[in-house]
């Protein structure tokens, strides 16, 4: 099936607007970087089509990537029904992103267009390493794409790259991930001392053998790294900064595709999981705990692309409940709504931002829904989708996991609909405060963004409303995850929507009905509001329990103490000594010709005495 | 006279040659060692093309008396391991050759002749199987590298020379003592035959004996790797040094010491080599994470990639000592990884103080504004630094925290740390130095490379890219020679797997 030309597709664009896209023009930029991501989705329908109902997965071997002795890592692709749900959505939605990122990017100036190619080369390289990521048949391979993912992000976080909070975003952002790849490559380690091998089918086959604490240990250090991928508790902290990017990124990497990896990392690994459920519980905690948590500084954002990243943040929670809980279809479910729902705010939070000429604080807007009414529209059918009323994408998905989590663990399911309701309350908040009530900006010429960026909102609006309706992600999957349960409560469905409508109609009665209502009632908690609003201070504690020691023990105790005071005080003092012991012994070579004949003298007087002594005392 | 004793031979000619050049004429030096470390290239590349894959043993052999008493041969060869190292070598002189050709303007002759001298030396030491003539190559290596630190480095070079040559003189004094009661024992400063010796049982070593011995030849190979905590020589030569020499320093001489740990200490001194390996494990695993650490904070873009350095020379002697295949092979192929990567790390840093006159980090930022494309180059090295999978250092790095983790999974925990800080380390000097507002000082002397440089660093990111990609073409011969160490050592701590991954792959096709 020429698997390998999904990603390799994206590979050319960007060597080529890489190595040549300085000489052309934008529009020839356009055409590679476009067309080589149509063309993948185009590949993939091809081959989605091609490989018919698929109940089994399709591999395909290309080389020995490494090999050393019995052991190797073949460079393998294989495709089953949950990889075509992966490969849609990356292809798909990562189209209509480039798409509207022409338009986004169109006013991008400086020598070499501001780096206009170099903007696209980068986001044809991600599609590279997603695709290798969802196509990948071993755990190396999908490492690459992992990592790879994570370069990208890194990149294009940092894309303005005079900025010093950009950079540090890009870097805060790969060294987290870091961090997360350190408990990744630990579980491959365990998992070839375990069971021999990366690759996904042996491995898997192997698992019920395995004894339950070596599971337990491998899905654990698994865990470490989703949470990095995917920004979860405790290392969600670099998703936030990262809306530094360009908001297209966001929307494609941040938001629509690369941090789910972790949930489908996750999702992809669970003959390891159900037969860890110790393991599994801490994803469902994890991924509850989160979501709760994130919802809540997402009430007190300002800046719009914070509110939603905070947003990403919770929902990626949701997903992981949906895995811990045993539901593995449901993640994935809401991971492809998610995909909808949020990529549309995100690249609709850019059409406001590029219509206000870069404004992001929602303070300064207000009242936009009749300026630009194209992007306000479409936004509602997000905003619709994410608060979850009733027979939107986002509700769907939504119910599934919470019923299902329901089933396994109530408490979960509780906090859960607890952080539905503010969920639609930090949305609608988001939304009242920028289309609704007066304008506060400063005087301005507001316009619609061109069609090029309106055309993917509206296609994204039109997945966001029907696209959990048409596409039953968990049925399809079937096929995947054994062993789903058709669960119907309407009862815990009602509440859920309750919770819904509930946190709409306080972010109205607040930002729209009485605008002054949220600030007297920020004030009125004012310790509590603080702390939320500066993210309870998690960014300064790491800095201040970890980045400070690390640096400041590094240079006072390692450098300056051990090795200049210690290792080579010891050195020197070597050689001060051979120096003294020569400057010594220097006295005995004095070139004196009269003083050497002296020393032999003595010399021969005290060998012949001593050798008389020895003879004597011998006999 | 076979193939790769001519490898050898050719740039010792070259420096015989070279010193017979007119001084007048700085031009005819320059073209004079392009030419012909690039001949000595590529006749090496037809070592790959000879060598028979097939076969564990050595190949290329050449034995011929040299001095009658003490017997000592003038005997060559190369296995799986030793061709690499020597291509290394060969690979790295005219790329040295073409990143001094501005950068050395007195005494150009005498740099480019001891350049030459030193790819002899570095060449020799690979092949050598007669202990006494691997002791020859050894110091002939050592002589060049002084003076070029020496004569041409920076303010402090006589210091940093002299410190380089005391640290290593230290260690190779212990390894001559150890040949020379080698040879009174047996009678042979032969290699092959006193390991033939040693599996027939005709030479053994008593147990205090043996480890006196391990450790003679040890501490000289642990000086020159360097392993903590003897590494202190290492920064101030680095910093010191004229951008060729720091290559040639980092690339391939570090690699002495693990190349002699590999194929002398531990086939020679099995026991010993497996009584010590926990403590050795544990300084390399120091090293791992102290080098990262340390260069976290330095000032000094060199000193910054020396300490790195030990890092990752650290990750080397830890496969070694995991006694396992995957991890012997991922010693080695980060060996040649390291010699690439840093290799290209240096050549950057040099081609940026040739602009800039600086080496201070602080003196930099903003590059990648007037210099966009040698910051794409430096960005892909700091990648591949930094082990991003698909460029080389990931796939030997990997086989390395493998190999450790079959032996000793706890190793690999803070092994695998060095992974994290090395991330933070280079991207934090990226940033500093490319990112950023362009300073005027900036803006005016960092133009972007010319064709020469150009010449002179793609080919060094071309195998960053085909190491990481295919590393077939390199490591089934490594692979070879290095289960024949194990076997020779018996210490072959099997790697228990049964079912290799691709063929159920290739099955399921």
């Amino acid at each position: 099936m020429q698997l390998w030309l999904i990603p390799l597709l994206p590979l050319a664009g960007f060597a080529i607007n890489g190595l040549f896209g300085r000489r052309f023009s934008k529009a020839l930029v356009n055409v590679f970087a476009i067309g080589s991501v149509v063309l993948a989705f185009a590949w993939v329908l091809k081959t989605i089509v091609g490989l018919g109902d698929l109940t089994m997965p399709y591999t395909e071997h290309y080389f020995t990537w490494i090999q050393s002795g019995q052991f190797s890592v073949g460079a393998d692709f294989t495709v089953d029904r949950l990889t075509e749900v992966m490969l849609l959505v990356v292809t798909g939605i990562g189209s209509l992103i480039h798409i509207y990122s022409t338009g986004y990017m169109a006013h991008e100036h400086g020598p070499n267009h501001g780096g206009y190619y170099r903007f696209f080369a980068y986001l044809n390289l991600f599609m590279f390493f997603m695709l290798v990521l969802v196509l990948a048949a071993n755990y190396l391979v999908l490492f690459v794409g992992w990592e790879g993912v994570g370069l990208c992000s890194y990149l294009l976080i940092g894309f303005y790259f005079t900025k010093k909070f950009a950079t540090d975003a890009g870097n805060k952002a790969f060294i987290v991930n870091r961090i997360g790849d350190f408990g990744f490559s630990l579980a491959m380690f365990y998992i070839v001392k375990t069971f021999g091998t990366l690759d996904f089918g042996s491995v898997f086959s192997r698992a019920p053998g395995a004894s339950e604490a070596t599971l337990t240990l491998i899905g654990l250090l698994l865990l470490v790294g989703a949470t990095g991928k995917s920004a979860q508790i405790p290392l969600y902290v670099w998703l936030p900064d990262a809306m530094a990017g360009p908001t297209p990124v966001s929307a494609l990497i941040h938001a629509a595709t690369m941090v789910t990896a972790g949930v489908y990392m996750t999702a992809r690994s669970f003959p390891i999981y159900s037969h860890a459920p110790v393991a599994l519980e801490t994803i469902a905690v994890i991924g509850v705990a989160t979501a709760f948590f994130a919802a809540t500084i997402g009430m007190a954002q300002n800046d719009i692309k914070k509110v939603f990243a905070y947003s990403t943040v919770s929902q990626l929670g949701y997903m992981f409940v949906g895995v811990g809980v045993g539901a593995y279809g449901a993640g994935v479910y809401h991971l492809v709504t998610h995909a909808f729902f949020k990529a549309l705010l995100f690249l609709g939070s850019g059409a406001v931002i590029h219509s206000l000429s870069g404004e992001q604080d929602m303070r300064n807007m207000g009242g936009l829904r009749t300026k630009i009414p194209w992007t306000f529209w479409t936004m509602v059918c997000a905003w619709v989708a994410i608060a979850g009323v009733p027979f939107t994408s986002g509700f769907f998905s939504k119910d599934e996991i919470l019923i299902a989590a329901y089933y396994h663990e109530p408490w979960i399911y509780w906090l859960g609909t607890i952080t539905a309701g503010i969920t639609a309350f930090y949305v609608s908040r988001a939304m009242f405060m920028t289309f609704f009530g007066k304008y506060r900006g400063h005087e301005h010429h507001i316009h619609e963004s061109p069609a090029v960026m309106t055309l993917p909102l509206t296609v994204l609006a039109a997945l966001s409303l029907a696209g959990g309706y048409f596409f039953r992600v968990p049925s399809f999957l079937d096929a995947v995850f054994p062993g789903r349960k058709e669960l119907e409560n309407s009862g815990l469905m009602a509440i859920s929507v309750f919770f819904g409508f509930g946190g709409i109609l306080i972010a109205y009665l607040m930002y729209v009905a009485k605008p002054a209502m949220a600030d007297s009632f920020a004030g009125s908690i004012k310790g509590l509001y603080t702390l939320v609003y500066n993210k309870y201070f998690v960014d300064e504690l790491y800095d201040t329990a970890v980045v400070k020691p690390v640096v400041g023990g590094a240079r006072w105790v390692l450098w300056r103490g051990v090795d200049a005071g210690i290792i080579d005080g010891m050195a020197n003092g070597v050689a001060t000594l051979s120096r003294g012991i020569g400057g010594v012994l220097r006295l005995w070579q004095s070139g004196n010709i009269r003083s050497y004949a002296t020393w032999v003298v003595a010399g021969s007087v005290a060998l012949m005495v001593t050798l008389g002594m020895l003879a004597g005392g011998a006999r | 006279m076979n193939l790769l004793t001519l490898v050898l031979f050719l740039p010792l000619a070259g420096f015989l040659v070279a010193l017979f050049l007119p001084r007048s004429s700085p031009q005819s030096s320059r073209g004079w060692a392009l030419a012909i470390s690039l001949v000595t290239f590529v006749a090496s590349l037809g070592l790959p093309f000879q060598f028979d894959y097939a076969a564990a043993g050595e190949q290329f052999k050449l034995d011929v008396p040299w001095i009658a008493s003490p017997e000592i041969h003038f005997y060559l060869s190369a296995d799986g391991v030793s061709m690499w190292l020597l291509l290394l070598a060969t690979f790295l002189t005219p790329i040295c050759v073409l990143v001094s050709w501005r950068s050395i303007q007195h005494r150009v002759k005498e740099f480019f002749a001891f350049l030459l001298l030193l790819e002899f030396g570095l060449v020799g030491v690979f092949i050598a199987q007669d202990l006494f003539l691997f002791y020859v190559f050894w110091e002939v290596s050592l002589v060049p590298m002084y003076f070029l630190v020496g004569i041409w480095g920076h303010e402090r070079r006589i210091y940093a020379a002299v410190k380089f040559f005391l640290f290593t003189m230290a260690g190779s004094v212990l390894m001559l003592a150890a040949i020379i009661y080698l040879y009174n024992k047996a009678g042979t400063f032969s290699y092959p035959a006193l390991l033939g010796m040693l599996s027939s049982g005709r030479l053994s070593f008593a147990p205090t004996e043996g480890l006196l011995l391990f450790l003679a030849f040890f501490i000289a190979f642990a000086i020159k790797v360097p392993l903590f905590p003897l590494h202190t020589w290492l920064p101030d030569a680095h910093v010191e040094a004229p951008t060729a020499g720091s290559i040639m320093l980092a690339a391939v001489m570090l690699k002495m010491g693990t190349y002699g740990i590999l194929h002398f200490c531990v086939p020679l001194f099995p026991g010993p080599a497996r009584q010590c390996a926990p403590w050795i494990a544990v300084l390399a695993i120091i090293g791992i994470v102290y080098g990262a650490l340390v260069s976290l904070v330095q000032p000094n873009m060199k000193k910054l990639v020396a300490y790195s350095s030990v890092s990752h020379l650290g990750f080397v002697v830890l496969g070694i000592f995991s006694f396992t295949q995957l991890g012997l092979d991922g010693a080695v192929y980060q060996m040649l990884n390291h010699g690439i990567s840093t290799g290209a790390l240096f050549a950057l840093v040099g081609l940026m103080y040739e602009r800039r006159h600086s080496l201070e980090i602080a003196d930099f930022g903003g590059v990648a504004t007037p210099a966009p494309w040698l910051s794409t180059a430096f960005l892909i090295t700091t990648l591949a630094s930094i082990g991003l999978p698909l460029l080389n250092n990931f796939v030997g790095e990997f086989l390395v925290l493998q190999g450790t983790a079959q032996t000793n999974y706890t190793w690999t925990i803070f092994a695998a740390l060095g992974v994290i800080l090395s991330a933070c380390y280079m991207l934090w000097l990226y940033q500093r130095v490319f990112y950023g507002d362009t300073r005027e000082e900036v803006r005016l002397h960092m133009p972007d490379m010319n064709m020469r440089e150009w010449v002179a660093v793609v080919p060094l990111i071309v195998m960053m890219i085909w190491m990481g990609v295919y590393s077939q073409s390199f490591l089934p011969p490594v692979t070879k020679s290095n289960s024949r160490v194990l076997d020779q050592a018996q210490i072959n701590v099997p790697f228990r797997v049964a079912v290799p991954s691709t063929k159920e792959v290739a099955s399921a096709r």
